[in-house]
């Protein structure tokens, strides 16, 4: 019988040579005459370790990594298809800490399975909540969504539940379900990470969903930097298309889903979800004013869910297990797990799905192992670009919406990413004005122009000049941006900014004095 | 197929095959930029007239968006990420030498037409920053060594 081995094809493995090291494990096997099955599955998320190769024994899997393609001969001679040791080898995969002691629920097949095998997505208790979907009123799956306490994941945190009632309760003659899959936030992968390793999931999420309002028709809007999570969400749609979980017809039940990808185009504020319609309708991706909610007037003027990717891929499994059995997990209002990512100047990087109340600590240094440099970790910023920047005092705060709104940082998206001592945080703040300035949708002056003239403030305040005129400017800016703002683009850039301000003011120049 | 077809033929065929979407034009751009590398300027009367848009419409959305371009490419276009995962392990050094090495700034091609250089702000790959994308390939950990042995290589590939 042959042997399985899996050579990651998620595209960070993949940007760490994993295609090679497959092929080069093909040629050698070939060479010797070993029978092996080659899977390409997702990732585990153990990017330190990747290109991570996995070898199924009748112990079940074990691991070696990180593997580079001269490292192969030698794990043939060393006897690794039988899982023997050597210097590579890490053991049993599930015994690996870093994943043995994580809560995958969301991820649970994530760097298990063939992305794109619909039987393998089967085999994995794959569909088993859309069965059970299509045996119920569409009211008591909303029910269920609710009872799990699922929060967006996408970085507002708002009731999953509330959002389909309305779009439920909305009477249409067409309704769609739109994924969120535009993933802008720096330090985030794990829309990515789901897309690319388990792209079935969000298909299962989404039909749920359909079924759940009466919506028909669904669009994944995703982001063009990502074209392996495009390449496997087209398969498998049409493996689902193929085997009758998509269509006019899902699963002999009379009911009927659509599900189409469809490409932004570089612009992080389509992640915004009213700009994001715009772009799906054609348009330019300006935000729009709200009221009406998407839920009532959406995707061309018709109700609409609009939901992150993470948040839509929870579904399946709420709905197989039960919205309690979710529920169970985390702390306070913040229910379930979240897939949490930690990225930047870490020495492990990558996913870590935990349930609610992980302190930051605990991530980056159980799970992270502390700096990649060996340097102290001085700063760690949480939610993306809009998110603040925490100092080590703050360290301690565990990850729950409530706990991060209360020191006035946002949990977001879920992305951490670290700093070691070296980092200037006042380069970080211009950054984030810059940035404001680049991606701004320009429909609200503050935001508009606000965040070129904060660029300018920032450098002279960088320069020393006018020091305490300049900042007090600085906070006035701020101010207008979080009041006057119509998005959270604008109305957020001031966290990244006065954090840095107020934790680190030494990189601002604080000490120094200067004539006001 | 479309090797013996002119341009404007080319824009056509995009046109037609994807007008009867909703919210046609996104896909369309996306269909001339994958076909052509660009979006010529002749695209934004003949997508005007099918789509029964303005051409300042149409303008205004291939300007709205960074990843439409409105000049030809080099043969390769190379995306570096700007963003802070990737900053926090040294993006602005290599952000300098790429520019050193290419002899090109941001949004510009380099003279022998092989390398454009874009910026982008996260690639997703920020558990192995920093990162940048060639083409649709992405490299992380990438070092100003590692930099110069990818540009080598993805010339050789012809
Ligand atoms: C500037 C801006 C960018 C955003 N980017 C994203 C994004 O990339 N992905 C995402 O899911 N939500 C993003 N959001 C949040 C969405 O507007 C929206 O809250 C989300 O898609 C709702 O889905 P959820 O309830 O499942 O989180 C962004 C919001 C703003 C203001
Ligand atoms: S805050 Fe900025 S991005 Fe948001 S709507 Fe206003 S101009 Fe557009
Ligand atoms: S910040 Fe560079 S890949 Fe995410």
């Amino acid at each position: 019988m042959s042997t399985k081995v899996y050579v990651p094809c998620d595209s960070s493995a993949q940007a760490l040579g994993a295609n090679r090291v497959a092929e080069v494990i093909g040629a050698e096997a070939a060479k010797r005459g070993a029978d092996i099955e080659l899977i390409r599955n997702g990732s585990r998320g153990l990017f330190w370790l990747e290109p991570m190769v996995e070898v199924e024994t009748p112990q079940g899997r074990v691991s070696y990594g990180p593997v580079r393609p001269a490292d192969v001969p030698t794990l043939f001679d060393e006897g690794f298809l039988k899982g023997s040791q050597s210097p590579l080898f890490i053991g049993p995969t599930d015994e690996i800490g870093y994943l043995k002691n994580q809560e995958r629920l969301t991820n649970a097949r994530v760097g298990i399975t063939d992305p794109v095998s619909l039987d393998d997505y089967i085999a994995h208790e794959g569909y088993r909540g859309l069965r059970r979907a299509l045996e119920m009123q569409p009211i008591d799956i909303v029910q269920e969504v609710t009872d799990s306490g699922l929060r967006g994941r996408g970085g507002a945190a708002f009731p999953t539940g509330i959002k389909w009632k309305t779009v439920h309760d909305c009477k249409a003659d067409q309704k769609y379900i739109v994924c969120n899959a535009d993933e802008g936030d720096s330090g985030t992968f794990s829309d990515r990470m789901a897309m690319e390793g388990d792209p079935f999931v969000l298909i299962e999420g989404m039909t749920i969903a359909g079924l759940a309002v009466g919506a028909t028709w669904g669009y994944i809007y995703l982001r063009v930097e990502y074209p392996v999570a495009h390449r496997h969400l087209n398969q498998a749609i049409e493996a689902a298309y193929a085997a009758g979980y998509l269509g006019d017809d899902i699963l002999g039940s009379g009911k009927s889903f659509h599900l189409e990808v469809r490409l932004g185009a570089g612009a992080y504020v389509c992640g915004e979800e009213t700009s994001l319609l715009e772009s799906l309708e054609g348009k330019r991706g300006l935000v729009r004013f709200k009221p009406p909610l998407p839920a009532i007037e959406g995707l061309f003027g018709k109700p609409t869910v609009v939901n992150n990717v993470v948040s839509l891929a929870s579904v399946p499994i709420i709905l197989d297990k039960g919205g309690a059995y979710y529920r169970d997990f985390g702390m306070g209002r913040s229910r379930g797990t979240l897939p949490i990512q930690l990225a930047g100047n870490i020495k492990r990087p990558g996913l870590v799905e935990k349930a609610f109340g992980i302190s930051l600590r605990e991530l980056l240094y159980d799970y992270g192992g502390g700096s990649a440099s060996g340097r102290p970790i001085r700063a760690v910023q949480v939610g993306g670009p809009l998110g603040a920047y925490l100092p080590e005092s703050q360290f301690d705060t565990p990850l729950d919406y409530e706990a991060f709104s209360a020191i006035s940082a946002a949990l977001g998206h879920g992305g951490v990413v670290v700093f070691d001592d070296t980092v200037d945080m006042a380069k970080m703040a211009r950054y984030a004005m810059e940035f404001c300035a680049i991606e701004s949708c320009g429909k609200c002056t503050p935001c508009r122009i606000g965040s070129t003239r904060g660029v300018e403030v920032i450098d002279r305040i960088i320069e020393g000049k006018q020091r305490g005129r300049n900042e007090e400017l600085l906070r006035d800016l701020c101010d207008t941006l979080l009041n006057g703002s119509l998005c959270a683009l604008g109305g957020m850039i001031p966290f990244p900014v006065l954090s840095a301000l107020e934790h680190f003011p030494e990189d601002f120049g604080a000490t120094k004095t200067h004539a006001a | 197929m479309t090797e013996n077809m002119t341009r404007e033929q080319r824009i056509q065929a995009v046109i037609e095959s994807l007008k009867d979407k909703p919210g046609a034009l996104l896909p369309i751009l996306h269909g001339i930029q994958d076909d052509l590398g660009y979006i010529p300027s002749e695209a934004v009367p003949a997508i005007a007239s099918e789509l029964n848009l303005s051409r300042a419409e149409v303008h205004g959305v291939i300007s709205f968006y960074h990843y439409f371009r409105q000049t030809p490419p080099g043969k390769h276009t190379i995306y570096l990420c700007r963003a802070e995962s990737c900053q926090s392990m040294n993006a602005e050094a290599l952000e300098a030498h790429a520019k050193k090495r290419l002899g090109i700034d941001y949004h510009q091609t380099s003279d022998d037409k092989t390398f454009s250089l874009e910026p982008v702000y996260c690639l997703g790959q920020c558990a192995c920053s920093p990162a940048i994308m060639v083409d649709e390939e992405v490299y992380g950990r990438v070092t100003p060594e590692r930099f110069d042995e990818i540009v080598e290589a993805v010339k050789e590939e012809a």
